[in-house]
């Protein structure tokens, strides 16, 4: 049971760390959203062995029932993530509104060192704001 | 009630009712403004409980310590959540003065109380588990201000911004459970004695990821690249705060967690990280040509001190990281506040198109000078405390590489910092925005903008504080770190709360 849950882990983190590694923000935000995935199940994991309701009152002294904490844990858990996704998409939505496209894009200094290299004699070009954020004056979509 | 949970109930309160005032922006900045100060006063109060009464903790719900959620703050805590709420406090005023808080909808206000409560929670949490939470609270409100009116830049940036920290969150959650798992509790004073009977190598790897997650909130050497590129595309008051608080809440939590897992073995990381990242940070920042860039470098080099006296691990050291942090979220929202003040005066923030402000805008030259002096280390400014105590505790420790990059890496600020002067404040510009050609024209001096001046005249002044009453601030620190190495207070309160 255990080790299932380990490699079921495992799996998640692996798919969900090749999934941030692309370009495309819907491929993150699924991506985030199953190393979340992998990270709750993990904290349900460490609660131990599956047991009875962990209910106080039930006349007995609590042997054989499982730990709540954990599972307190992971609900919190779930609840932020799942407004993080939502928030991402939302995110990805505007973007893909701008550019038509979710693609994550360069950042400043990586386009910056870009041109430089553009540049035959290899001088340092000033980061020009007219051509890193084209875009500065774009009205979010509301005209 | 007890004093430990105002400075968090009272700001997520009013985010609601703010949120319910919508319609006017007077009422909603009144509420707002208002609460933020209560808190203010509460942290004050709350400092001057655990100055004379000792640690003060609270479990909510009255369950039992390392089952409920547990409140704690020692002296460190307290100190930065005073010099925290007076920050979020000056700045909200900026913000007001500005008015980029009148967008539709109205959340500018709701939001920023919740980022205060979050920051408030992150100082005061007593349990890894209810940290987590405290970072979530803060970071989706930072989401949310970094992405407000939702500009293409902005959103380009906010895209890197959010999915490192959501990544980084993750990572948090994971340690959380495999801490969890190896001794049974999230519980920070119960964690002491039991992190200590881990096997030596359970406990530096745990450590290690714990660094990593930390590393990665407080943007140190070679988790620092998303800051750069997020913060200066937000505005100004918004990076401002972003800028003063969110890394130092990273470092706030590496030094609590470092220290009450006395993570020794991961030490020589901290030596290496604080090294390249004092150095690395400033160097990023002397190629920059813009006022929110070059400042933004600065954080991170800025962060590296810290981690300096945290990796020193001695009582002084640890004294040096708290002055550092104190003398630090000051000085640096004032100076982002500066060049938001010259942005809004001129339309720019790029150095090539400013300059001879010194004769069109003097206020702003004397706000500058004095954070930008402090930042550098100068005598008698607030930095240069902090940094001659990181420093001797280094060299005490015999730590000389870490010392001689200290040291490189503030003649560098001083160079940056005159790059700025020389950029804005002297000479002419090349290419002058249409505001400095009509001032220029005429000869006459810019139009400034009261509100907005004065709030960051009054966190300059703020900053002043640290010198004038030196050897107070000095044992208070000293004070503080000695709690944090001695946790022995700390458990007793937890338990006894």
């Amino acid at each position: 049971m255990s080790v299932m849950l380990a490699l079921l882990v495992a799996w998640l983190f692996a798919v969900g760390t090749y999934l941030i590694l692309q370009r495309a923000l819907t491929r993150i935000v699924i991506g985030l959203g199953l190393l979340s995935h992998g990270a709750i199940l993990l904290l349900i994991t460490m609660g131990g062995r599956a047991g009875r309701p962990p209910l106080v009152g039930k006349g007995d002294d609590g042997a054989g029932i499982a730990a709540p904490l954990p599972q307190a844990f992971a609900l919190t858990a779930i609840v932020i993530g799942f407004g993080m996704t939502s928030f991402l998409l939302a995110l990805a939505y505007r973007s893909w509104v701008g550019t038509s496209d979710d693609e994550v894009q360069d950042d400043v200094e990586d386009r910056v060192v870009a041109s430089r290299t553009a540049d035959p004699e290899g001088h340092f070009r000033p980061p020009d704001p007219s051509d890193g954020e084209p875009w500065d004056e774009w009205d979010g979509g509301k005209r | 009630m007890n004093l430990v949970v105002l400075p968090v109930i009272l700001p997520l309160l009013a985010s609601g009712v703010t949120l319910l005032a919508a319609r006017s922006l007077w009422v909603q900045r009144a509420l707002a403004l208002g609460t933020n100060l209560a808190a203010l006063g509460a942290a004050i109060a709350l400092l001057a409980t655990v100055e004379s009464d000792g640690i003060q903790a609270h479990t909510i719900g009255a369950w039992p310590a390392g089952v409920g959620i547990t409140l704690v703050a020692d002296l460190a805590a307290a100190m930065f959540l005073v010099v925290s709420l007076v920050v979020i406090v000056v700045v909200q005023v900026f913000a007001i003065g500005q008015g980029v808080d009148d967008g539709r909808p109205r959340i500018g206000q709701p939001v920023y109380l919740v980022l205060s409560a979050g920051v408030s929670l992150s100082f005061l949490a007593g349990d890894l588990f209810n940290l987590f939470v405290a970072f979530e609270v803060m970071l989706i409100a930072s989401y949310v201000l970094l992405t407000l009116g939702a500009g293409r830049a902005q959103i380009r940036s906010g895209m890197t911004y959010v999915v490192i920290n959501v990544l980084a969150s993750t990572l948090l959650l994971a340690t959380v459970g495999l801490i969890y798992g190896a001794t049974g509790t999230v519980n920070l004073a119960d964690l002491v004695t039991r992190y200590a009977e881990l096997p030596e190598s359970t406990r530096t790897a745990l450590g290690l990821l714990l660094i990593s997650v930390f590393a990665i909130k407080a943007a140190l050497f070679p988790f620092f690249f998303w800051l750069p590129d997020s913060y200066p595309t937000a505005p100004v008051a918004v990076t401002a705060v972003f800028a003063g608080l969110l890394t130092k809440v990273g470092i706030y939590t590496l030094i609590r967690s470092t220290t009450i897992l006395d993570l020794d073995g991961a030490r020589w990381v901290l030596v290496m990280a604080a090294t390249l990242t004092m150095v690395v940070g400033v160097v990023g920042a002397i190629v920059q040509r813009d006022i929110k860039r070059i400042l933004s470098f600065h954080i991170i080099s800025q962060v590296g001190y810290m981690v300096m006296g945290l990796a020193v691990g001695t009582v002084a050291g640890l004294t040096g990281a708290v002055l550092y942090v104190v003398h630090h979220i000051p000085v640096k929202t004032a100076l982002f506040l500066v060049g938001g003040l010259v942005e809004d005066a001129t339309g720019t923030g790029q150095l090539h198109r400013l300059g001879g402000l010194v004769r069109r805008a003097p206020v702003f030259a004397v706000l500058f000078t004095i954070p930008a002096l402090s930042l550098a280390g100068m005598p008698p400014f607030s930095g240069f405390l902090a940094k001659l105590a990181v420093i001797s505790a280094g060299l005490r420790a015999e730590e000389y590489l870490m010392v001689a990059a200290a040291l490189v890496g503030s003649l560098l600020t001083i160079f940056s910092m005159s790059k700025i002067w020389a950029g804005v404040f002297w000479g002419t510009a090349d290419d002058p925005t249409p505001a400095m050609a009509a001032a220029d024209a005429e000869d006459r001096r810019l139009p400034v903008d009261r509100v907005t001046t004065a709030a960051t005249a009054v966190l300059v002044a703020a900053t002043l504080v640290v010198p004038v009453f030196g050897g107070a601030v000095y044992d208070l620190a000293e004070r503080a770190a000695g709690q944090l190495l001695d946790s022995a207070d700390y458990i007793e309160a937890v338990r006894n709360s």
